[in-house]
This record gives C-alpha cells, sequence and structure tokens, in this order.
C-alpha cells in the first residue's frame, strides 16, 4: 500500500514539477487573494476595544486558511485532471495498484504541494497583515493536522467528481461546506497560536487531528468501491 | 393511510399550536413557530439525512436499487425540510432578535447541511451511468451524514465559547400544552416525511420499471442492427 | 510465467479439439452491456480458446469497442454471465483479477502529457508489476528508445503515442492482449510491428482479440474473424445461424478463417 502510494506521489509531483501549473498559477492565485482580502478589509480599520491593533491584524488566520481552501481547490482539481484526460483513470484500474495506496498517494502529493503553498502563503500573510507568532508548536500542529484535513477529503471528494465535464464546478460545492468546520477550527487554533492563549487552540487542533484521521479512513476504505465501477 | 394520518396530524398541529397553546411570557406568539421550526429541524435533519445514510450503506453492500432510490427520495425530502427549518428560524429571529440572521449554532450548521446535501443531490443528478452515479452517491451520503454530525457538533463549540447558548425552545419551564404542541409537531411532521417520500420513492421505482422495461426493446432494437449488417455483407 | 516457445499454444486453435484441461480464456454468454441505457452488448456470445488470435470486424458502432472493454473488466456485465481466464466478471474481486491479467490498447493512449516518454513507461510498468528490466527492450522493440525517450508526450505524434502506449502493455506480458484498432494511427513499419508483436505475444503463450479496418492484414493475423453487428458477435462459416441462448455452437470451433 505504502509502495503503491509512493509511486502514485511520485508520478504527480513529476507532472507537477514539469508543468509548473502549481508555481505559476495556483500559487499567484493564492498571494492574489490575500492582497484582495486586503481590500475588501481596509488595513487602517483599527479594532474597538483595542485601537492599536489592525483589524487586518486580528483576523489574519481567517483570511489565511481561506485563501489557502481556495487555493487547495485549484490544486485538487488539477490533481484528478491528469488522470481524467487520455483514459489514464481506465489505466489506472487495470493496473494492480492497491485503491487505498492510490487514495494516499494523490492525497500526499496534494499535502506537499499544499504545505509548500502554505509556506509561502503563510510568508506574504506576516508581511502583508502583520501578526505576532506566539507559541509556534501549537502552529506547526494545526499546520499539519488542517492540511491533511484538507488534502484527505479534498482528495476523495475530488475523486468522487472525477471523470464529469462538470467537475470543476462540482468539486467546490462538494468540499467546501464539509471543509468548514476544519476552516472553523483552524482558524480557532491559529489565532491562539499568534495571540495566545494556547490553552485554546490545543482543543481545535485536537479536533483537526480527529477530522483528518477521519477522513484518511472514509478515504482508504471508499476508493476500492469507487476504482471498482465499471 | 399515512395520507390521512398526516392531515389529520397537521390539522391537530395548526388547532394546538396556534389557539390552544399559550402565548410564551417572553416571546410572545412567535413561539408558536417553533411547534413546526423544531420538528421539521429533527426530521428534516436527522430522519432524513439518517434514511439517506441507511439507504446509502445497504446500496453499498448489496447494490440493492430499491435502498438507492429510497436514499435519494429521502435527501429531496430532507432538503425540503431543512429549507423550511431555515426559513422559519429566520422568520423567528425576526421579532425575537431584531435580525433575520444570527449567527446561532443551530442557524449555522442548518445552512451548512443544507448545502451540503445539495451537493448529494447534485451527484444524483449527474449524467453518469445509473450504476456508477449511484455508487458515487451511496458513498457521499455515509460520508455525509457523518459530516453533518460533525458540522453541527463543532459550530456549537466554536458558538457557545463566544455566548451562551441560545434560547432553548424545549425549556424545564414549558408549559404542558406547549410540550404537547411541541411532541404533537414532532408527530405530524415525521407522518408527513414518511408520507411524502412514500409518494416520492413511488415515483422514482415506476422510472426505474420503466427504464428496465425500455431495456428490453431497446435489445431487440439493437439485435435488429444485425440483420441490416448481414444483409449488406451477403451482397458484397 | 509464460513459457517461450512452448509449440502448443501455435498449435492451439487448428489442433482438432482443445484439449479437455485448457478453458477457454473468453467465455460470454448472453452478455448485455448497458452504456446510459443503450444496449452496447445486446447479449454477446463468444468463446475464444487459448492461442488464438481473433479478429472482431463490423461497422462503426457495433459494439466491438464494448467487447474489447467487457473482456478487460472495464464495462459493467448487466445481464448473462462471462468469464474471462477463469475468472467471473460479474463478480468483484473476479473484475479485478481480469483487470490485472489483460492489457488493453483502447482509443486513448493512457500516457500523462507532462511526462517523458521514458517516465510514462517507467510509471506504467511500476504500476502494472512488471520487471524493471523489461522496460528497455520494449522501449528499443517499439522504436523509442532513441531521441524520443526524453520528450515529453505532448510533444508527441499520434502514432509515436500508440507505440508508447504498446512499450507498455509488452512490459506488462498480458495472457489476453485486447487490442482496438491498433494498426490505426501507424505508419507501415509501425502496423508491421503490431503484427510482429501479436504473434510474438501468442507464441509465449498468450491470446489475443483485436478489431481493426485494416481488414486485408488483419485476415492475415487472424486466426478466427468474428462479425459483430448489433451488439453481439455473429458466429461466421459452417456453425448454424446461432439464435439467442444457444451459444454452445461456436464452442471450440474455432477453424472459421
Amino acid at each position: 500500500m505504502l509502495r503503491d502510494a509512493w509511486l502514485i506521489a511520485s508520478k504527480d509531483l513529476r507532472v507537477e514539477w514539469s508543468s509548473k501549473v502549481l508555481t505559476g498559477q495556483v500559487l499567484p492565485f493564492g498571494v492574489l487573494v490575500l492582497i484582495l482580502f486586503g481590500f475588501g478589509i481596509s488595513p487602517d480599520r483599527r479594532v474597538v476595544e483595542a485601537p492599536e491593533r489592525a483589524v487586518l491584524e486580528q483576523v489574519a488566520p481567517g483570511l489565511f486558511w481561506m485563501a489557502v481552501l481556495l487555493s487547495a481547490l485549484l490544486a485538487l482539481g488539477r490533481s484528478f485532471a491528469i488522470e481524467s484526460v487520455d483514459g489514464n483513470l481506465d489505466a489506472l484500474k487495470l493496473t494492480g495498484l492497491d485503491p487505498a495506496g492510490i487514495f494516499l498517494g494523490k492525497g500526499l502529493a496534494v499535502w506537499l504541494e499544499l504545505v509548500a503553498l502554505e509556506v509561502v502563503l503563510g510568508a506574504g500573510a506576516f508581511l502583508l497583515y502583520g501578526a505576532p507568532l506566539g507559541h509556534p508548536g501549537l502552529l506547526a500542529v494545526t499546520v499539519a493536522a488542517t492540511t491533511t484535513s484538507v488534502a484527505a477529503a479534498g482528495t476523495l471528494y475530488a475523486a468522487l467528481a472525477s471523470g464529469l465535464r462538470v467537475r470543476d464546478t462540482l468539486v467546490p460545492l462538494l468540499v467546501l461546506p464539509v471543509l468548514a468546520p476544519v476552516l472553523l477550527g483552524a482558524t480557532l487554533a491559529t489565532e491562539a497560536a499568534l495571540f495566545g492563549p494556547a490553552g485554546d487552540g490545543w482543543p481545535w487542533a485536537g479536533f483537526l487531528g480527529a477530522f483528518a484521521l477521519l477522513y484518511l479512513g472514509a478515504g482508504i476504505l471508499s476508493f476500492g468501491p469507487l476504482l471498482e465501477e465499471t | 393511510m399515512l395520507g390521512v394520518l398526516s392531515a389529520v396530524g397537521v390539522a391537530a398541529l395548526l388547532l394546538f399550536g396556534l389557539i390552544l397553546s399559550p402565548p410564551d411570557v417572553a416571546q410572545a406568539d412567535s413561539v408558536r413557530l417553533f411547534y413546526i421550526h423544531v420538528p421539521s429541524a429533527i426530521v428534516g435533519l436527522y430522519l432524513a439525512f439518517g434514511v439517506t445514510c441507511l439507504g446509502s450503506i445497504i446500496h453499498l453492500r448489496n447494490g440493492s436499487v430499491f435502498w438507492d432510490l429510497l436514499a435519494g427520495a429521502a435527501a429531496e425530502i430532507g432538503v425540503v425540510f431543512a429549507g423550511f427549518t431555515l426559513v422559519t428560524g429566520m422568520l423567528w429571529g425576526r421579532p425575537t432578535w431584531g435580525v433575520y440572521w444570527q449567527w446561532d449554532p443551530r442557524l449555522t450548521s442548518t445552512s451548512l447541511s443544507f448545502l451540503l446535501f445539495l451537493g448529494y443531490l447534485a451527484v444524483r443528478r449527474l449524467d453518469l451511468d445509473p450504476a456508477v452515479r449511484s455508487k458515487r452517491a451511496a458513498i457521499l451520503g455515509i460520508i455525509g451524514f457523518l459530516n453533518l454530525i460533525i458540522v453541527r457538533q463543532s459550530v456549537q463549540w466554536w458558538r457557545s465559547l463566544h455566548q451562551g447558548s441560545t434560547l432553548n425552545p424545549v425549556d424545564a419551564q414549558i408549559d404542558g400544552l406547549m410540550l404537547f404542541s411541541f411532541f404533537l409537531g414532532l408527530i405530524a411532521l415525521t407522518s408527513v416525511f414518511f408520507w411524502l417520500l412514500l409518494h416520492r420513492f413511488r415515483v422514482a421505482w415506476m422510472e426505474h420499471q420503466i427504464e428496465a422495461a425500455s431495456v428490453t426493446t431497446a435489445l431487440a432494437a439493437r439485435r435488429s442492427e444485425a440483420a441490416d449488417y448481414d444483409g449488406l455483407a451477403g451482397n458484397t | 510465467m509464460t513459457q517461450p516457445g512452448n509449440p502448443s499454444p501455435e498449435a492451439g486453435p487448428t489442433s482438432a479439439r482443445p484439449t479437455a484441461a485448457s478453458l477457454p480464456v473468453v467465455a460470454l454468454d448472453g452478455a448485455v452491456t448497458l452504456l446510459g441505457g443503450f444496449p452496447a452488448l445486446a447479449g454477446a456470445d463468444l468463446r475464444v480458446q487459448p492461442g488464438e488470435i481473433v479478429l472482431l470486424e463490423g461497422p462503426n458502432g457495433a459494439g466491438k469497442s464494448t467487447l474489447l472493454r467487457l473482456c478487460a473488466g472495464l464495462a459493467p456485465l448487466q445481464q448473462g454471465s462471462g468469464r474471462v481466464l477463469d475468472n467471473d466478471l460479474s463478480d468483484r474481486v473476479g473484475r479485478r483479477r481480469v483487470r490485472r491479467a489483460v492489457g488493453l490498447l483502447g482509443h486513448q493512449t493512457s500516457l500523462y502529457d507532462e511526462l517523458t516518454v521514458e517516465q510514462n513507461v517507467r510509471f506504467w510498468a511500476r504500476a502494472n508489476r512488471a520487471v524493471d528490466t523489461d522496460i528497455e527492450p520494449a522501449l528499443e522493440r517499439l522504436g523509442i528508445g532513441g531521441r524520443l525517450r526524453d520528450v515529453p508526450v505532448s510533444g508527441l505524434s499520434a502514432g509515436q503515442r500508440r507505440r508508447t502506449a504498446l512499450a507498455v502493455i509488452v512490459c506488462r506480458r498480458p495472457h489476453l492482449w485486447l487490442l482496438d484498432e491498433p494498426h490505426a494511427g501507424l505508419d507501415r513499419a509501425g502496423r508491421d510491428l503490431v503484427d510482429d508483436l501479436v504473434r510474438q505475444a501468442v507464441a509465449h503463450g498468450a491470446t489475443v482479440m483485436l478489431s481493426s479496418h485494416e481488414l486485408d492484414r488483419a485476415t492475415e493475423l487472424a486466426t478466427r474473424i468474428v462479425t459483430v453487428a448489433g451488439g453481439r458477435p455473429l458466429e461466421r462459416g459452417p456453425s448454424p445461424e446461432p439464435g439467442p441462448g444457444s451459444a454452445r455452437t461456436c464452442t471450440g470451433s474455432a477453424d472459421a478463417a
């Protein structure tokens, strides 16, 4: 299973490496979203209870994760677009690859792409919105758990919509309501990691971890029936 | 039978809900909305989508068309009930909070669940091979129900950190007649749900039968293509 | 797994009767495949014995491609029964085994545009649990081992794509080759190469089903011709007109050519 996963993931990353869609399109899109949020919420606006702080700084965690989520939709669409052409999905069904391995492999590739994206967008959010970093440990756990949740749930739902002409419009409709609790948890945990106290964030980080495990399990179980279909 | 029960139930609900039960001390007459709002939330979100989840599980296990169609029918009605819950919730919110939308945990999570199952229905309507479509819908139906619970819990948790739980309709100090009206609403709407489910399912089942019957004629038509070709080939 | 130089498969189809031990590679009885409600296959009966090269011919839309996809375990079997390589097509596990054991060349080539020829062949060969040492000879054999090796597939011509797809199948060493118009889009040398590959595979114990509109070439290659029309194979030759359900008549009678 893990060997198959690595085979698929390395293939996906190699395709990404040579097509440069991630670095050339998805990443600039994410940065653009960050800047546009700045337009939507005026950078000069101050928090009423604490006038020394900008509103933008205070809502930075939510905006960052929204930008990640929107970029992730593009990365997920891309992950299955490369399988949907030229009969590749059929060919995958004809291999002896473990369906769970295919799920983990595609998810792993998306996970690595998202982490790269988050590093850049995180640096961008830090520059544009400016926020202190109180608890790096909590932040790291939050980022890892959130990314796993997005990659696992996203891969599962993108697979459900694969091979369809309406895929590009269907995936956001399916994925976003599902990831709403993840956005909620990631935002609150990140807020706690930046502004403290960390105690407020750890339960949410735990929730994110549980969500990630649940969707990893769901994906491992349901990829078999999905690939079995004729 | 179920239709009559539904009609009687709804009539009784109107009688008790609108006339016989007393107005609430704090909320006056707007409390009457709860006799349909809360039952429709329970029926729409848990009963309807529970049936969808159950049907999906059985369909995945043995490929039963019956349960697949039942799951689809339940989800369609569930979405209607969820939409109804949202509308009545907002109508109740206007006199109570002064605004139609408050980030109330129940209302917020209901709107997300509503969207979640709109996605499920979108998958059911895809232009796909029926077997493939029902398999994908079944997977979605199961995960969707689990997700509905996650959404509700997380949103509740989120709001409870910021403010106290919003007004609970079934408080301890509730009047006996009010409690009765509430349970009456639950029974009446459950009956309405099963009545609608029965009819929606019957339509879907008949559509399925028509499709199955048309296969036989389609097969004959397809085979007769061969006769034309055989004749052509014989000439050469 | 396969024994090179085993003489019996070459003689297989023309021998008086198959030995009791040799089960048919493909056995379809009244197979119905519905694609979006349309019966692409309308009660197909077919027997293919080990070592045969069966040519499927017939008009466009007759069901040849669907027949090949059904034998690959990719098209659904709604009615009737089907066994391929002694695995049940209506069974989940059987279908998985069939998928792994066949080599299907469809209209599509199943290649990743962004990867080079070699990267594509290497990925699919590994995914198919092929031996790594098979990759190099396969590239050479298909004439894509030289300059083309490091060219991204998006830069290939249609014929070169097909050669790459064939290289994947060669690495895969399938027991049953399912070739959907393998001659299409190839130059003369390429078509000769396809025929060579088919003969070689059969000599090594494989069985082949192919569809082609290059009838002269394919007739010479095939050991039996099956006409497909109206969603099912019509057995030609001495066997009586097969009505629905009289599948047994064509069992073993593989001498139509």
